[in-house]
C-alpha cells in the first residue's frame, strides 16, 4: 500500500524511552500553542513555551496535566506514575507496567472507576518499547473518563487485568490476536477473531494490509489467495 | 466467582465428561444466533453448564483498513459493523475526528444528528424485539415491527438514498441538507407511534408464554454487569442508572428532555421492557427536535484534506445496543495512525456465559436474543 508504516513517527507526545525520571513537563511538546489554549486545566509551564504566534488557531494537542487526581496517583504510588497529561480534555496517565494491577485495583476501588470501558493496543514500531497498552475507565460516581497506559517492548509482558474487571477478558485477548501481546496471569489467552493457527499480528505496523496467512488460507480455504 | 471464570476450554479438553454431559456445538449456522456466531455448549442433560463463544467469523480487519484511508474515506466502513443501526455508528466516527479536529458541527447539522440517531434506535429496537420474539416462539411481533421499520428506513431513503448503509453523515456536519417534508414524515411516524408500542406489549408483556420464557432468565445483578462492562440496555436494565445521553451529552441530546428507563432484576425480561419504553423516549426526542429545527449551516469549517494535529481521543456514544467507542490516534497525517472500536455487541456478549449457566437450551436462544448483538460489530 501507499503508506510504508516506517514512515510514519509517532506524536510528539510519545517518548522514545522509559522515563523513570522525567519530569512531567516533558510529556507534551506540542506544536506553538497559544497561551489560551482551550485545553489546558493546569496552566502549561512555561519554560518550554516557544514564541507564540498569535496568527495561529488554537490547536488542540497534548499538555502536561498536575491536578489533585494525578497528585493523589503519584503520592501513592511515587514514581510509577510515569507522565500525566490532557490530550483533548481527557486525561491520561501512564503507569509503570509492572504495576498495572495494582494502580488499577486502587484505581476501581478508591478512585470508584469502577467501569472498564475498553482496552486496546497502539504499535509504534520505532520506539524502544513499541506497545502502548491503553485502558480507558469510567466511574459511574464521578462521571469521570480517565485513560491508562503502559509501554511495553515486543518481548514484554503486561499484567493481566481480568481479574480486576472481567471485562477485560476478551479485550486483552483480542489485543493478543492483533498485536501479540502477551498478558501475564490471563487464564485463557488465545486467539479470538482469528482462527487459533493463524501466523503473525496483523494490527502490527509492520504487518501489510495485504498480509496474510498464505499456509492457512491454502489448507483450510482451498485456495491461492484470499485477496 | 473464581470458579465461574474457569475457561470453558479447559473444561471441554479434559476428556473426563460426567456419565450425563456432552458437548453441544450450535452454529456457526443456526437461524437463532443472528448471525455467524458459534456457541460450544456444555450439557448436563437439558441443562448448560458452561459455554463459550467462537467469533471471528465475520472479522474484515475493519481497524487494519482505518489505518489505509483517510479520514473521510473511513467514515463508509463504520456503517458496515452495526448494520442495523449505521447511522449511529456515522455519529460516533464524525464525533470522533470533530473532536480530534477540535471543531464542532453547526447546531443545525447537530440537531439533525439526534433526530436521525433517534430514528435509527427506534428502528434497531424494533429489528431486535421483531427478531426476539421470533426467537422465542412469538412470531406476529416480527411483522409488526418491520412494518414501522420500514417507515423509518423510507425516511433515511429520502434523506441520503441509502435504507441500510446510510453513511449520513460527514466529519464536521451532514452533507445533504433536510429533505422539504422531513418534519412531517417523521411527525407522522412518531405520533402515532406510541399506540404502535402499546400493540406490541400487548401481544407479550403479559403474554403467559413470553413471561415464562423470560422472567428470570439470564440474569446479570448490577456489580456482575459492571465487571463485564454492558453498556445500553444491558446494564440498564440491571438497575445502573446510566446513559451516554445524560452523563455526557454529545450531539445536541443536552436540548431535550428524556427519561432512562431501567429495570430492577436485570433478566431478560426487564431488558425488554426497557428497549421498549427506550422506543417511547426516542420517539419523544424526536418530537421535541422537529418542533425547533435551528437554521444555520450544516457544515462547519472543515478542509478538504483533514490533517488532525498529533495525539489521541476516546470519543463514546450511547448507540442502540451500548457504548460505542472509538479511539483515535493521530500522527498529523491525513490517515488515522490507529483506530480501535469498542463494540457494544462484542461486550456485552462477553456476559453471555455467564448468564447462561444453569439455564437450559431452550435459554440460549432467549439470551442471545436479549444481548442484541449483531455479528458484523461483534468481528469487525
Amino acid at each position: 500500500m501507499a503508506n510504508d508504516p516506517e514512515d510514519k513517527q509517532p506524536p510528539a507526545s510519545s517518548p522514545s524511552e522509559p522515563p523513570a525520571a522525567k519530569p512531567p513537563a516533558a510529556a507534551g511538546e506540542p506544536v506553538a500553542k497559544p497561551p489560551a489554549a482551550p485545553v489546558a486545566p493546569a496552566a502549561k509551564p512555561p519554560a518550554a513555551a516557544a514564541p507564540p504566534k498569535p496568527p495561529a488557531p488554537p490547536k488542540e494537542g497534548p499538555v502536561a496535566l498536575e491536578n489533585d487526581l494525578v497528585k493523589r496517583y503519584r503520592e501513592k504510588f511515587g514514581p510509577a506514575i510515569l507522565e500525566a497529561w490532557v490530550d483533548r480534555k481527557q486525561a491520561i496517565l501512564v503507569v509503570a507496567r509492572e504495576l498495572l494491577a495494582e494502580v488499577c485495583v486502587y484505581s476501581r476501588d478508591d478512585e470508584k472507576f469502577d467501569w472498564l470501558s475498553d482496552l486496546t493496543a497502539v504499535d509504534w514500531p520505532k520506539r524502544e518499547k513499541r506497545f502502548d497498552i491503553v485502558l480507558n475507565m469510567y466511574s459511574f460516581e464521578k462521571n469521570e473518563k480517565l485513560r491508562l497506559k503502559v509501554y511495553a517492548g515486543a518481548d514484554e509482558r503486561v499484567p493481566s487485568v481480568q481479574g480486576i474487571w472481567a471485562t477485560a477478558n476478551w479485550m486483552e485477548r483480542e489485543v493478543y490476536d492483533m498485536f501479540g501481546v502477551v498478558f501475564e496471569g490471563h487464564p485463557d489467552l488465545k486467539r479470538i477473531l482469528l482462527p487459533d493457527e493463524w501466523q503473525g499480528y496483523p494490527l502490527r505496523k509492520d504487518y501489510d494490509i495485504l498480509t496474510q496467512d498464505q499456509a492457512w488460507v491454502r489448507e483450510n480455504l482451498g485456495i491461492e489467495s484470499g485477496q | 466467582m473464581a470458579d465461574e471464570r474457569i475457561p470453558f476450554a479447559t473444561h471441554a479438553e479434559s476428556t473426563v465428561l460426567g456419565a450425563d454431559e456432552i458437548v453441544l456445538n450450535m452454529g456457526p449456522q443456526h437461524p437463532s444466533t443472528h448471525g455467524v456466531l458459534r456457541v460450544k455448549l456444555r450439557l448436563d442433560g437439558e441443562k448448560v453448564i458452561g459455554s463459550e463463544c467462537v467469533i471471528g467469523y465475520l472479522h474484515r480487519g475493519v481497524e487494519k483498513i482505518a489505518e489505509h484511508r483517510s479520514y473521510q474515506q473511513f467514515a463508509p466502513y463504520v456503517d458496515r459493523m452495526d448494520y442495523v443501526a449505521a447511522v449511529s455508528n456515522g455519529l460516533g466516527y464524525c464525533e470522533a475526528v470533530e473532536k480530534l479536529l477540535g471543531t464542532e458541527a453547526p447546531l443545525r447539522a447537530r440537531v439533525i444528528r439526534v433526530i436521525l440517531t433517534e430514528l435509527q434506535r427506534i428502528a434497531s429496537h424494533l429489528f431486535w424485539l421483531g427478531t426476539h420474539a421470533l426467537d422465542i416462539g412469538a412470531l406476529t411481533p416480527l411483522f409488526y415491527c418491520l412494518r414501522e421499520r420500514e417507515e423509518i428506513l423510507k425516511i433515511f431513503e429520502k434523506y441520503c438514498g441509502a435504507r441500510l448503509t446510510t453513511h449520513a453523515f460527514r466529519i464536521g456536519g451532514l452533507q445533504y441538507e433536510a429533505y422539504d417534508e422531513l418534519e412531517k414524515d417523521v411527525e407522522r411516524f412518531c405520533k402515532p407511534f406510541d399506540k404502535r408500542v402499546d400493540e406490541y406489549e400487548s401481544l407479550l408483556t403479559e403474554n403467559r408464554i413470553w413471561v415464562g420464557r423470560t422472567k428470570g432468565i439470564g440474569v446479570l445483578t448490577a456489580k456482575e454487569a459492571i465487571d463485564y462492562g454492558a453498556s445500553g440496555p444491558v446494564i440498564r436494565a440491571s438497575g445502573v442508572k446510566w446513559d451516554i445521553r445524560k452523563a455526557m451529552p454529545y450531539a445536541a441530546y443536552d436540548l431535550y428532555k428524556f427519561e432512562i428507563p431501567t429495570g430492577q432484576n436485570g433478566d431478560t425480561y426487564d431488558r425488554y421492557i426497557v428497549r421498549l419504553e427506550e422506543m417511547r423516549q426516542s420517539r419523544l426526542i424526536c418530537l421535541q427536535a422537529i418542533e425547533n429545527i435551528p437554521t444555520g449551516p450544516i457544515m462547519g469549517k472543515v478542509g478538504k484534506v483533514l490533517k488532525p494535529p498529533p495525539g489521541e481521543v476516546y470519543h463514546a456514544i450511547e448507540a442502540p445496543k451500548g457504548e460505542l467507542g472509538y479511539y483515535i490516534v493521530s500522527d498529523g497525517t491525513t490517515q488515522p495512525y490507529r483506530v480501535r472500536i469498542r463494540p457494544p455487541s462484542l461486550i456485552n456478549l462477553e456476559a453471555f456465559d455467564k448468564m447462561i449457566r444453569g439455564h437450559l437450551v431452550a435459554d440460549v436462544v432467549a439470551i442471545i436474543g436479549t444481548l442484541d448483538i449483531v455479528l458484523g460489530e461483534v468481528d469487525r
